[in-house]
């Protein structure tokens, strides 16, 4: 096997997006993504069992067309790599049948390998510039997840300082969204309201940020009593008979959401005396975040990294990308027995 | 030859052959851990037949009737295999491979058979015969049924907890060969998924 710079094609299924990608060592050369998405949107949310349908449909379609974009030969993949967890445990389990199929079909090895991890890897592909110098800390915030990582080695050292405690960050934004009437998914609808509020008119509360909250939950989130929050102040409103300020609630939850998230990301830089961080997952869309990161980071001389949109959402790229390094690194590849985990935690960054 | 997967119940993996019948078999019946066993089940049926993935000229899917979670990834399996062997997916319906088990070891007439489909309710298949090729003629179903609501007729009842790839693979060989056309290539889960349209927010202050 080429342990310099390996072909591999990943697959990753954890949440909505059927995602393809392959990479040769660090080079992106298909990133191929198939959204279920717009399928969700009148039930509100991701429904797992839909998702689930959707990649098997879209999986096919997908193997295709990043093969034909990346040009290669299958025969010339060094190794097949697969997202085993965490997320949808239905969803994982389309992808990691096929993955499996896959590498025996070609005789290739397989690496079973972690969603939250991938995120981190995602970086290594942003062409941009070097990729980012490990230790950094890494906040990862999605409608699946919301947590704060201490990367020391991408491939062999990654603790998970904390993470949601209820809601993900991209789940309060659905919520708050139905309850200002927009649709769904809703960061992109609360960030167009959003832009013609005042980000101070309402002060909802940071969640875990209280003193008493700081001793076993310093690195946590918690978006549940915002989201009541939201939607009493809304009820209010309404029971007076007086209109909902859309923009200025939109804009003071939005600030609400990214103040907790980069308060909690550059403490954790601090603490750790890490002067890194690096963004990802589809949350970092959203517009206020970027800016607010930037400015915190400035503030606090830390380095900043947000990747490419297209790289920080679910994607088959990344796990492609975390498989090569974990190739590059010497380490054997994953049994064919592995299951999907939805809860399989950081620190396995491979499963056996 | 053919590869053949299935796990609408438990899951299957076989390698076929119109001559030589079913050349090597391997099965788990757990009706959980279809995604751990699915390699494994490959590899060890393709090992013990001898056949290398480049010799085989298609990959026989089991569409279900099944629970969704476990049929998905034997279809994604097989589909995923042909993509990387290049070859055609060739969908069977699983209840074919029991019925065609059942006319192959003498049972005649009308058949039904019955698989779990799990909260109290059955998957059906009816079957008048076995056709001159051998293969079973199925004159209704695969459908979803509750056990009050299955209408037996003249037909022998058959409740199965094993789907054979074995079998499954040698309905689509026998198929091939009359020159029949392959069932649809779409999983045949017969369930909505589980889901109830939002109905917009509900107060959290009373
Ligand atoms: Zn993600």
């Amino acid at each position: 096997m080429n342990r310099d710079a390996p072909l591999v094609l990943g697959i990753e299924t954890s949440c909505d997006e059927t995602g393809i990608g392959i990479v040769r060592g660090r080079t992106l050369l298909s990133n191929t993504i198939s959204s279920s998405m717009e399928q969700h949107a009148r039930f509100g949310g991701v429904v797992p069992e839909v998702a689930a349908r959707a990649h098997l449909e879209a999986l096919g379609p997908a193997l295709t067309s990043a093969v034909d974009e990346a040009q290669i030969e299958l025969a010339d993949l060094d190794a097949v790599a697969v997202t085993s967890g965490p997320g949808l445990a239905g969803a994982l389990m389309v992808g990691v049948g096929a993955a499996k199929a896959l590498a025996l079909a070609l005789d290739k090895p397989l690496y079973a390998v972690n969603h939250l991890v991938g995120h981190v890897g995602a970086d290594i592909l942003d062409d941009r510039g070097e990729p980012f110098e490990y230790p950094t800390i890494a906040l990862l915030v999605s409608g699946g997840h919301t947590s704060l990582l201490l990367v020391r080695d991408l491939t062999s050292d990654v603790e998970l300082l904390g993470e949601t405690i209820d809601d993900a960050a991209g789940e309060a934004f659905d919520k708050v969204a139905r309850i200002l009437g927009l649709p769904y998914p809703g960061g992109p609808q609360i960030d167009r309201a959003a832009a013609e509020g005042d980000p101070t008119a309402i002060r909802f509360p940071r969640g875990l940020s209280l003193p008493k909250d700081m001793a076993a939950h310093r690195y946590d989130f918690s978006f549940s009593g915002l989201k009541t929050a939201v939607a009493r102040w809304v009820e209010q409103k309404q029971d007076a008979g007086e209109p909902v300020p859309i923009a200025d609630v939109a804009a003071s939850f939005r600030e609400a959401v990214a103040d907790v998230l980069l308060t909690k990301a550059i403490a954790a830089c601090r603490d750790h005396e890490v002067p890194r961080l690096l963004l990802g997952g589809g949350v970092v869309a959203n517009a206020r975040i970027r800016e607010l990161a930037e400015q915190r980071a400035a503030e606090a001389g830390v380095a900043l990294r947000i990747p490419p949109l297209a790289l920080c959402t679910d994607n088959g790229a990344m796990i492609a990308a975390l498989g090569a390094q974990r190739i590059m690194g010497g380490f054997a590849p994953s049994s064919l027995d592995f299951g999907a985990d939805s809860t399989l935690p950081v620190t396995d960054i491979q499963v056996a | 030859m053919l590869l053949a997967i299935d796990s609408s119940i438990g899951t299957s993996a076989a390698v076929v052959d119109l001559d030589r019948g079913i050349i090597a078999e391997r099965h788990s019946a757990d009706t959980r851990g279809h995604a751990e066993v699915v390699g494994a089940l490959m590899r060890d049926a393709l090992t013990a037949s001898g056949v290398s993935p480049a010799e085989l000229s298609g990959v026989v899917a089991g569409m279900g009737p099944g629970p969704f979670t476990g049929l998905r990834i034997g279809i994604a399996a097989a589909r995923a295999f042909a993509f990387g062997v290049s070859k055609p997916v060739v969908p069977v319906v699983s209840h074919d491979a029991i019925a065609f088990d059942w006319y192959a070891s003498g049972g005649t007439g009308e058949l039904l058979v019955v698989t779990d489909a799990r909260r109290r309710e059955n998957y059906c298949s009816r079957y008048s015969r076995a056709d001159a090729a051998g293969l079973p003629v199925r004159i209704d179903g695969p459908v979803l049924a509750k056990p009050g609501d299955i209408v037996m007729g003249a037909a022998t009842r058959l409740d199965a907890d094993r789907i054979s790839a074995g079998s499954l693979g040698m309905v689509a060989e026998l198929t091939w060969a009359a020159g029949r056309p392959f069932a649809a290539d779409e999983p045949l889960y017969l369930r909505s998924p589980d889901v109830t349209p939002s109905a917009g927010h509900k107060r959290v202050t009373s």
